[in-house]
């Protein structure tokens, strides 16, 4: 399973970058909702998976699974969400006022 | 603990704090001078008091500990080099800053800058002559470049200030960095930051594989800052100062530095063939070449510049000379050496004295007759009767005519070379009669430039109509402090064994700690010593420089023969210029301005980084043995994974790609549950619907997308960095499977009932075990709602282009 997982994970990278690298803002901003996914993937993936019960002490079990990448994606997920967010408001404001998604266009000014 | 001398180090910096407010209150009914005045009034009589007992032949050392932890102390050592230095420093500071009192209007001028950078360069300048720990010591070193730099660009709005200020800045900032470097190497060598303890170890330094090279860059760091040939070019750039400055700095201490850090190091060094040619040699070619390029300078304080870097190349080749005494040890061979550095000592006295006072004379002239183009002076001798007498008594000294102090070091000077030429070591019988003959072109040299100084200036025809002023002789409070320099040279030349008990006598000792030791030197210095070789050279100086002063005009075309292109302040700028466009061409390569080409540096970096190390170390590893096992479910959502996530990649319309990511985010909160993450499951089935939500609000907003139109080379660098990131990723995943250090720490949250009360343990790690970060989380999602709100809401200015289109 952890290797099926490091795999799916590394697919959902190349995918993720390549869509970052595109010209386009709405793909990069997709990929990095990707790349988000695969990052959580694989910090539980590096946690052992599938050892025990759910981190619930009111459920005997005799073994839990690893609570600390639970506590870690919990906050990733919601920065991730923050993120997310920021960089669609301001593709949407940068096209709004720039009147352009292309990020070649975007480029600065020569020369400061 | 600390000690006065620390505390009188530490005053300028001090008041250099209050002055800005001193300013403010004050002006312009009081000028700031006279407040800043008294700070180096106080540290001359407090260095003056040790005076008795330095002649004694003591020694002061006291520490503070600064970094004990680096064995990086304060520590403040006081013997004759640095006491004649500190004298100069505050002594020729309180003369300046009288007579800035009178330069610089308190109604125009910016004083408060004036004196905050003229107290930290003091304060710097006295640090530097009493540190002896090295790092200490170059602190020190570049501050004073740092506050030269301000003080050179002090009218800042004009154009050759800042260039003299950048190129001063450039080049003696390289020096010091050259010194640190030689520095470092020293104490490895020696294997401390003391320079005393360096000194008492210095027995077979010069067997070590880093003698040399430590040698030459602590001579780079002396040679720039001393002016030293080629280095030499920032000095006459560095007139573009306040006059009171170039009196104080660019002649009479700073550029003392370089002289000072090279007597220092005569101990440890001296007596080395390398050390003796390169010292003497850097030094008498400077002399030649600052005193043939001052004889056809126009403006008055570009001549006193030259002159300073050829009588700079004068002490600094005294040095070298002095330092074979060291090869002879101890007996009458060394002693007579021994003389040059003594010579050296003198000059440096006698220099700072005379070309103090020229360089102030010279700033009464440019600010009683509004310039300081010889072409354009002349006649002014009944005009400004004073300040024409102490021309004659600075230039004649200079020129080293009697009755004046500089007579009695060109004579010494003259012994010397004289006694090097006869010298057998160091292969100096090959090339020692070239020293004097130099040292006697030089000297004739420097006759011509200060009888130009005088008699072009004041003697002649005035020229009023060229003027536009009537002139008349400066203020009483302008000329005192010429005045006192003035009778100092006079002084000096008729009581010299004063000065050499009391002063000289002990810098010496210090220079050359083994001949003191012995008592050997026994030095007298007395105006007229027969007819011998010397005096005869002098007889000729005079003689061929008052012919070749005559007939000036006739040869002074030849200056006009050396092509201006191959000077060296045009291969300063040609550098200067080519470095800059040459980093420009190398910037504008990598700096695109396009966000993909940043992020592919960034991901090449990783794949290069973390795949180079994994295939170097030989890090991969690959165990499934641990793995959990798979069932078909699983495998179907991996399928439908993958599937989403490819569909992302190919989808032509916004709608498509949308909803496949949020499908891909709604699969992975499936893997949660499976992975017993109830609570992970939950927010990521919030977060992905909300994230859809505000995706599918935006795209109603974004342009369709589009086909990209790219070449095939830029998809195909996209998909193999892609492809490489992917593959390092699975890579570093598997391995860090397979090799499980140490167990989880987990296990310590477990507890989480007993610890804070709470059943659910990850919820307890968030709000109780980890609750600051889970609170500054919240602070960023705060921060990330502001920025919409505010991208979404706030209307800067220029209209939106597609507000309408969409």
């Amino acid at each position: 399973m952890e290797t099926l997982m490091s795999i799916l994970v590394g697919l959902l990278f190349a995918i993720g970058v390549y869509l970052i690298l595109t010209k386009t803002l709405l793909r990069i901003i997709l990929g990095t909702s990707i790349l988000g996914h695969g990052v959580n993937l694989l910090i539980i993936t590096m946690g052992g998976l599938k050892k025990g019960g759910p981190p619930l002490l009111g459920i005997k079990n005799l073994t839990y699974a690893d609570s600390l990448p639970q506590a870690l994606l919990l906050t990733a997920i919601v920065i991730n969400f923050a993120t997310t967010a920021l960089f669609l408001v301001l593709s949407y404001r940068a096209y709004k006022v720039l009147g352009t998604d292309d990020t070649e266009q975007l480029r600065g000014i020569k020369d400061e | 603990m600390s000690s006065w001398l620390h505390i009188m180090i530490f005053i300028p910096f001090l008041f250099a704090i209050g002055v800005p407010y001193i300013y403010k209150q004050l002006t312009p009914r009081i000028h700031t001078g006279w407040f800043v005045l008294s700070i180096p009034l106080v540290i001359f009589a407090y260095l003056f008091t040790y005076l008795p007992n330095i002649s004694e032949g003591n020694t002061f050392t006291e520490t503070v500990p600064w970094i004990p932890a680096y064995n990086i102390n304060f520590i403040t050592y006081m013997d004759g080099l640095s006491l004649i230095l500190g004298l100069l420093i505050s002594g020729i500071g309180t003369l300046v800053i009288l007579y800035s009192i009178f330069y610089l209007s308190k109604h125009r001028e910016a004083l408060n800058n004036f004196y905050v950078y003229l107290l930290i360069f003091m304060g710097a300048m006295l640090g530097l002559v009493f540190s002896d720990n090295i790092f200490v010591l170059y602190v020190f070193w570049e501050t004073t470049s740092i506050s030269s730099f301000l003080l050179i660009a002090y009218w800042y709005e004009r154009e050759k200030s800042r260039y003299g200020a950048q190129k001063s800045m450039l080049i003696t900032i390289f020096g010091g960095l050259a010194m640190l470097a030689g520095f470092i190497m020293l104490s490895m060598i020696t294997d401390t930051y003391s320079i005393r303890e360096m000194i008492s170890n210095s027995a077979d330094l010069s067997t070590h594989s880093l003698f040399i090279p430590a040698m030459i860059l602590l001579l780079i760091g002396a040679f720039t800052k001393s002016a030293q040939f080629p280095f030499s070019i920032w000095l006459p750039d560095a007139m573009e100062a306040p006059t009171p400055i170039s009196a104080y700095l660019h002649s009479a201490t700073m550029v003392k530095a370089g002289i000072y850090l090279v007597a220092r190091m005569t101990p440890i060094f001296g007596g080395a063939a390398e050390w003796f040619w390169l010292v003497s040699g850097v030094g008498l070619i400077t002399l030649l070449y600052g005193s043939v390029n001052a004889v056809r300078q126009t403006d008055l304080k570009a001549l006193l510049a030259y002159s300073t870097i050829s009588q700079l190349g004068l002490i600094m080749s005294l040095l070298g000379l002095g330092s074979a005494s060291l090869y002879y040890g101890v007996g009458t061979d060394s002693s007579v050496y021994a003389m040059a550095i003594f010579a050296a000592i003198f000059h440096l006295v006698n220099h700072s004295t005379f070309k103090g006072c020229l360089f102030m004379v010279v700033g009464i002239i440019d600010h009683e007759t509004g310039t300081r183009d010889i072409r354009r002076l002349g006649g002014l001798m009944h005009l400004m009767p004073i300040s024409f007498t102490l021309t004659v008594i600075g230039s004649f000294a200079m020129a080293g005519l009697p009755p004046f102090n500089g007579f009695l070091s060109k004579e010494m000077f003259f012994t010397a070379v004289l006694n090097v030429s006869t010298m057998s070591v160091f292969n100096a019988d090959a090339l020692g009669i070239a020293i004097p003959i130099i040292a006697w072109i030089a000297s004739v040299f420097t006759f011509i430039y200060s009888m130009i100084l005088v008699f072009k200036t004041f003697r002649g025809k005035n020229k009023p109509e060229k003027l536009g002023r009537v002139v008349h002789e400066a203020p009483i409070g302008m000329l005192l402090s010429p005045l006192v320099l003035g009778s100092l040279v006079i002084i000096i030349f008729f009581f010299p064994n004063v000065l050499s008990q009391y002063l000289i006598k002990p810098a010496m000792n210090a220079v050359l700690p083994t001949l003191a030791d012995t008592g050997e030197m026994k030095v007298k210095i007395s105006a007229w010593h027969g007819w011998n070789t010397e005096l005869f050279m002098t007889f000729g100086v005079i003689g061929l420089g008052t012919l070749l002063y005559i007939y000036l005009k006739k040869w002074y075309r030849i200056y006009h023969l050396y092509p201006e292109n191959f000077t060296l302040n045009s291969v300063y700028d040609l550098c200067l210029v080519k470095m800059e466009s040459l980093s420009k061409f190398i910037t504008e390569r990598y700096m695109t301005g396009f966000i993909r080409d940043y992020l592919i540096y960034i991901f090449s970096f990783i794949i290069l980084v973390v795949g180079g190390a994994m295939w170097f170390f030989d890090g991969f590893s690959f165990d499934p043995s641990k793995d959990a096992p798979a069932n078909m479910f699983e495998a179907g959502l991996m399928t439908a994974m993958i599937i989403t996530a490819i569909t992302v990649l190919f989808s032509k319309t916004r709608l498509t790609s949308i909803v496949a990511v949020g499908a891909l985010g709604f699969l992975v909160s499936f893997f949660f549950v499976l992975f017993r993450a109830p609570d992970l499951a939950l927010t990521q089935l919030v977060v992905e619907t909300v994230t859809t939500a505000l995706f599918l609000l935006c795209f109603y907003h974004l342009p369709q997308l589009r086909k990209e139109v790219s070449r095939i080379q830029f998809k195909a660098v996209n998909a193999v960095i892609s492809i490489g990131v992917g593959v390092v990723v699975t890579l570093v995943a598997l391995s860090a499977n397979g090799n499980r250090l140490f167990e989880s720490i987990s296990s310590f949250y477990e507890n989480s009932y007993e610890l804070a009360g709470a059943k659910n343990i990850v919820n307890s790690i968030l709000v109780d075990f980890r609750g600051i970060d889970t609170m500054l989380e919240i602070l960023v999602l705060c921060i990330a709602g502001i920025g919409v709100y505010t991208l979404i809401k706030v209307r800067l200015g220029g209209g939106d282009k597609n507000e309408e289109a969409k």
